[in-house]
């Protein structure tokens, strides 16, 4: 069997000879021209006049403007609310406003220059906090973009009357996505008058829908190239740049490359978004059960409605964490602010409110002298248990990834891993901590999101080789071998047979998004149905019995015979989901995570020091073992990052002014600790072989475990995230003070 | 402006502006293994061996490589005949997108060819310049020390 | 577009710098290659591999002479600098990362002259000198603390190169070095502390407390040396720290007060 075993990645042999082209590395198309974007430098703005400078010379260089567009000047994605380019009103720093195409960069650079725009400045409001019905409009009437709500019960009677009321609030920042590879896209004129778009992205179909409103009916298609890490970050921001390299390609008539410099990317693209959320909770002192919760969360969505409203819902759905309870009111509201607009990243809502709850457990365990983990033991689901939005949890995971990190919590107390000198100096002033949290993650889109988006997949046998033709992309979490290592497990055909064919919108249906943690769940589940539909297909073609084996059935066919296509789309799971109330099934399934971090604290500088960090974590079914601790291992650390060292510094035009690799700092191999995963397996019948979606599970809350570890450690209690040195000495000292 | 050196084993003889970069000059001669993340010597997705050191090819100018050798991933193996650090990278699933690794590769490299038997903690020292977003460093320092074993052995 | 000039020795670079002083001296290029810090410069002075300007050797006195164009990787690497001034290697160590360690030289570190260069308030705490040379006046030897004279601003003409530091042999004496950074590699320095102390019979006779990132160049806590002098280390002398540091991208003036004490206090109670 091939499932659950370490077959090697099909992409593996390429990117590690430099043989593997990212779209930087894509031969030069002749007459290619490079583009770049003029920003606004203002929050908000009215944009009164663009002039060219015309002492300039112009000859070879392109500009586009809004009023080149063909087509609207939208981006569409949920709601019509952001322009490709500004016209008339800029409302954050970073919009684009005009775009220039040279020969080469340093001409476009200097074109760029040339373009003088008038700004009528006007009062920007950057405080995402005090949006909300703010005299300063930005959206709609009272600036929020959208609301989501979950109700069990009636905790406001609990919350009123209870003996034990706990009330925490918790703050969470800014986090960039920092793939390596940044941001780039080429549209290349095709010798039919369309366009071709290719490039660095997640989602093919989502700038097929946004470019088909830009580009007034010129025919085009989306190409995929390797790319080279995303994590949400090029999930919808790459329609905004491909509109732009479509735009400029139209009117320069020539090939457009843009590949964005990376301080570009790092201030003008999408981040995590911020959020504050207030937690309280009514718990029984005696049983320690939580009797009431109420979670309230605020979340900035920027200067545009983008995908934050999913955000909002998948914050608000994981908001009350893993842990049963009768009475429950989860409320998120994604706020607008003059601020670039954030978007997608790895978890998706869920780092955010189970930061809190996750906080907030420990909170609630202090109050009552107890140890955390026996208050979380107390609490968490158990099969049978109903969701606040009554959907019915059968999975007994939780209780197995809970038991997995309290002994391996217990085994570091009794054996903590030695202190090794760090790096930075000798005779630190050092304590240790460990502690663990646990998590949870719905994986796939909510409710009847996937009977909507009804993946499509088409699978082809060409010659003696299987295709797999899905929007589904590879962007490291290894969808290019895993996908084929399913179809060929389903047909029992070998694996070096079966390949993803390019992700190309010209030749591959719609599968959704490669988000949402399911494109093995979901996506890799209906390649599976399409294998045995083309299994199927080809004994009915060769009028051969149901005992014959595909490959028996691929040797039997004519080497002349031309490809067979079937395709194959999700079945209406029949999820029951009031989308109005937030009630009924909310995801196919949840996966569930226990992690545990073993840290030292440095008593003098607040500089947190990662020793080990454990995580028993459910993922259904382990398509592949290494490559599934790939991605546990690689959220876990981005978590740690998320942690204490990752800070988006805002300045007073509301744009990230450490905008440098050396001031936005991700964990270095020095950083990182030692880590130790514990796959577990409660397999989930709607997944291939019992698959679960893992992808953003890990990111969930290690950062929730950091903040624990660290109150074991030196006793201060930190509710806001990044845990930098600043806010941990600043603990430090008033603690320090107090004594 | 002329320089001369020796790339990948070859002796070369590139004519370039003369504040032309080594990475640009990699890239254009169609050494596209060697990759850009930042230009600002931090990631380390642009590291080649200068004389057998790792360095970052953004933050040098080809006019430096003069009378010296540079190594770039085209020169460590191919798909058909790979060095046992890249068979080792795959083999240990240390390969997610991919984009760090031609600069992981080059530091490894660089690593193993002065330390043929190197600890945990030097390999992580000697992979501190290179910035990974995916794996979160396990699989690449498994696959280090697999492929560091796997050298010994064929001595 | 630059031009690059790229003698072969020392003379020939000393002659080049007279007669080219628009042309930036270029060694590793860690600092100067880097993007953001301006446009190309009209030409480059490659100082990379040129004879006589790099190296480690021990001269009279046991004090040890730098090629100024000595990577930091070979002197964190080096028998000699581990032997009588341990703490310049592990400064050499934990500057940036692999790669610049590789490139970066010692020489490039004191030009740039940043406030927060790791190796220079080792060479403070060392009483390091700085010799440099020019082709008309031959050499001078610059006690290292005249030689930072404000901000980025060093006690070099026009026509002279950094040519070598001499570091004396202290190892009898207690060492240290500590950088708190923003992460543990690849990290631009929130606070540097570098100490020396010389004690007989128990009394410190000598100290030095000398401390990067906290002033617009690397500098000696003199109150705290005064406050050390005369009987066994207390680690009260910590309080005497008057430090001014500034906010900037990487941490705030009060952090950077704050960590400079503490450090100091925790290295004065181990004495």
């Amino acid at each position: 069997m091939l499932i659950g075993t370490n077959y090697q990645r099909l992409d593996g042999r390429a990117k590690v000879t430099g043989a593997a082209r990212y779209v930087d590395d894509l031969p030069q198309p002749e007459g290619c021209l490079f583009g770049l974007t003029l920003r606004s430098p203002h929050p908000h703005a009215r944009i009164d006049a663009i002039r060219r400078d015309p002492g300039y010379d112009w000859q070879g260089i392109t500009v586009v403007t809004a009023e080149d567009i063909p087509g609207e000047n939208v981006v569409a994605l949920m709601t019509d609310d952001q322009p490709v380019l500004a016209a008339g009103l800029t409302r954050h720093v970073t919009e684009p406003i005009a775009l220039v195409a040279a020969p080469t960069r340093q001409r476009a650079a200097e074109a760029l220059k040339h373009i003088h725009v008038d700004y009528t400045p006007l009062p920007a409001l950057l405080d995402f906090e005090i949006a909300q019905d703010h005299e300063i409009k930005i959206y709609g009437e009272d600036n929020v973009f959208a609301r989501a709500a979950t109700l069990r019960g009636d905790p406001d009677a609990l919350l009123r009357d209870a003996e034990l009321v706990i009330e925490g609030i918790y703050r969470v920042g800014h986090q960039e996505q920092l793939y390596i590879e940044p941001q780039g896209l080429i549209a290349l004129p095709r010798e039919d008058g369309g366009l071709t778009i290719l490039g660095s992205m997640q989602c093919p179909y989502y700038i097929h829908k946004a470019l088909k409103r830009v580009l007034g009916g010129v025919d085009f298609n989306v190409r995929q190239t390797t790319t080279g890490g995303a994590f949400g970050g090029k999930e919808d921001y790459p329609s905004i740049m491909g509109a732009h390299v479509a735009l400029l390609a139209l009117k320069a008539k020539a090939p457009v490359k843009m590949i964005y410099a990376r301080d570009e990317d790092l201030i003008a693209t999408t981040k995590r978004h911020p959020a504050v959320i207030r937690v309280r909770a009514a718990v029984d002192p005696k049983s320690a059960k939580l009797l009431a919760v109420e979670s309230q969360m605020i979340f900035d969505g920027g200067a545009y409605n983008t995908l934050s409203p999913v955000v909002n819902s998948r914050g608000v759905l994981h908001g009350a964490g893993p842990y049963v309870c009768e009475h429950v009111r989860v409320t998120g509201v994604m706020v607008a602010s003059h601020t670039p607009p954030n978007g997608a990243f790895r978890g998706f809502g869920a780092p955010q409110s189970q930061f809190a709850m996750e906080r907030h457990m420990d909170r609630i365990a202090r109050h009552l002298e107890m140890d955390p983990a026996e208050l979380r033991r107390i609490n968490y689901y158990r099969p049978g248990d109903l969701t606040p939005t009554g959907q019915r949890l059968d999975d007994p995971a939780a209780e197995e990834v809970f038991e997995r990190a309290r002994a391996w919590v217990e085994a570091a107390r009794r054996a903590p891993a030695p202190v090794e000198e760090a790096p930075g100096g000798r005779g630190r002033d050092l304590a240790r901590g460990v502690a663990f949290v646990m998590g949870f993650h719905g994986a796939g889109f909510t409710g009847n999101g996937e009977s909507g988006l009804a993946a499509k997949v088409d699978v082809s046998l060409e010659g003696d080789r299987v295709l797999i033709h899905t929007a589904s992309i590879d962007m490291g979490q290894g969808i290019d071998t895993v996908f084929p290592a399913i179809v060929a497990e389903t047909l029992d055909y070998p694996l070096d047979k079966v390949s993803c064919a390019p992700h190309d919108t010209a030749t591959v249906p719609n599968s959704g998004p490669t988000a949402a943690s399911r494109s093995v769940m979901v996506v890799g589940g209906v390649s599976q149905k399409g294998a045995r539909q083309l299994r199927e297909a080809l004994r009915a073609a060769l009028g051969a019995g149901p005992e014959a084996t595909f490959a028996e059935l691929v040797a039997a066919r004519s080497p002349e015979a031309p490809p067979l296509r079937v395709r194959a789309q999700y079945d209406d799971d029949g999820a029951i989901w009031d989308a109005a109330r937030y009630w009924g099934d909310a995801y196919p399934t949840y996966a569930w995570t226990a992690v545990a971090v073993e840290l030292d604290v440095d008593r003098d500088t607040g500089e947190v020091i990662y020793r080990r960090l454990f995580q028993a974590t459910d993922v259904g079914k382990a398509m592949n073992k290494v490559i599934v601790e790939g991605q546990l291992e690689g959220g876990a650390v981005q978590a740690l990052g998320y942690a204490t060292l990752e800070e988006v510094v805002i300045d007073a035009r509301g744009a990230m002014k450490n905008n440098r690799l050396t001031d936005y700092i991700i964990p270095t191999t020095m950083d990182t600790p030692e880590l130790e995963t514990a796959i577990v397996e409660y397999p989930f019948a709607g997944g291939p072989y019992g698959a679960k979606g893992i992808g953003e599970l890990p990111h969930d809350v290690p950062a929730a475990a950091v903040a624990a570890a660290i109150e074991d450690a030196v006793g201060v209690v930190l509710d806001q995230l990044p845990m930098t040195p600043q806010r941990v000495l600043a603990a430090l000292m008033m603690q320090e003070e107090e004594a | 402006m002329i320089v001369e050196f020796t790339l990948n084993g070859e002796a070369v003889r590139w004519e370039m502006p003369p504040d032309t970069k080594l990475l640009d000059a990699l890239r254009v001669q169609g050494l596209i293994g060697t990759k850009q993340g930042c230009r600002e010597a931090t990631c380390g997705a642009c590291t080649v061996l200068l004389n057998g050191r790792a360095v970052f090819s953004c933050a040098l100018l080809l006019a430096q490589a003069q009378g010296g050798t540079v190594e770039t991933v085209e020169g460590l193996g191919s798909v058909s005949d790979p060095h046992p650090l890249q068979r080792a990278l795959v083999d240990a699933s240390a390969v997610q997108c991919g984009f760090c690794i031609p600069g992981v590769l080059m530091s490894a490299k660089g690593l193993l060819d002065q330390d043929p038997n190197p600890s945990e903690g030097a390999i992580r020292r000697a992979l501190n310049g290179n910035l990974c977003r995916c794996t979160g460093y396990v699989k690449i320092i498994e696959g280090v020390t697999l492929a560091a074993e796997e050298m010994r052995r064929r001595v | 577009m630059s031009r690059v000039y790229r003698p072969k020795d020392l003379a020939e670079a000393l002659q080049m710098r007279a007669d080219h002083p628009e042309a930036a001296p270029l060694a590793g290029g860690t600092d100067l290659m880097v993007t953001r810090h301006s446009a190309p410069r009209e030409a480059y002075l490659n100082l990379f591999n040129v004879e006589g300007l790099s190296g480690i050797e021990v001269i009279q006195g046991g004090a040890i002479r730098v090629g100024a164009a000595t990577i930091h990787r070979q002197i964190a690497c080096s028998p000699e600098i581990q032997r009588a001034a341990p703490i310049l290697a592990e400064a050499a160590r934990v500057i940036g990362g692999r790669q610049i360690q590789n490139r970066g030289t010692i020489g490039g570190n004191i030009a740039n002259a940043s406030p927060a260069g790791d190796t220079l308030p080792v060479l403070l705490a060392l009483d390091a000198q700085i010799e440099v040379q020019s082709a008309a006046r031959g050499a001078r030897l610059i006690p290292i603390e005249g030689f930072f004279k404000g901000y980025k601003q060093l006690d070099l003409a026009a026509d002279e190169l950094i040519t070598a530091v001499i570091v004396p042999d202290h190892h009898q004496d207690a060492l240290y070095f500590r950088k708190v950074g923003t992460r543990a590699a690849v990290a631009i320095s929130q606070v540097i502390l570098a100490g020396r102390v010389k004690r007989v019979e128990g009394r410190v006779i000598e100290a030095r407390v000398a401390f990067g990132s906290v002033a617009p160049t690397p500098i000696r806590a003199r109150e705290v040396e005064a406050a050390l002098i005369g009987h066994p280390v207390d680690p009260r002398a910590a309080d005497a720290l008057d430090v001014h540091p500034i906010d900037d991208i990487r941490g705030t003036a009060v952090y950077r007060r704050a960590v400079a004490h503490r450090v100091l206090r925790t290295w004065l109670r181990a004495l």
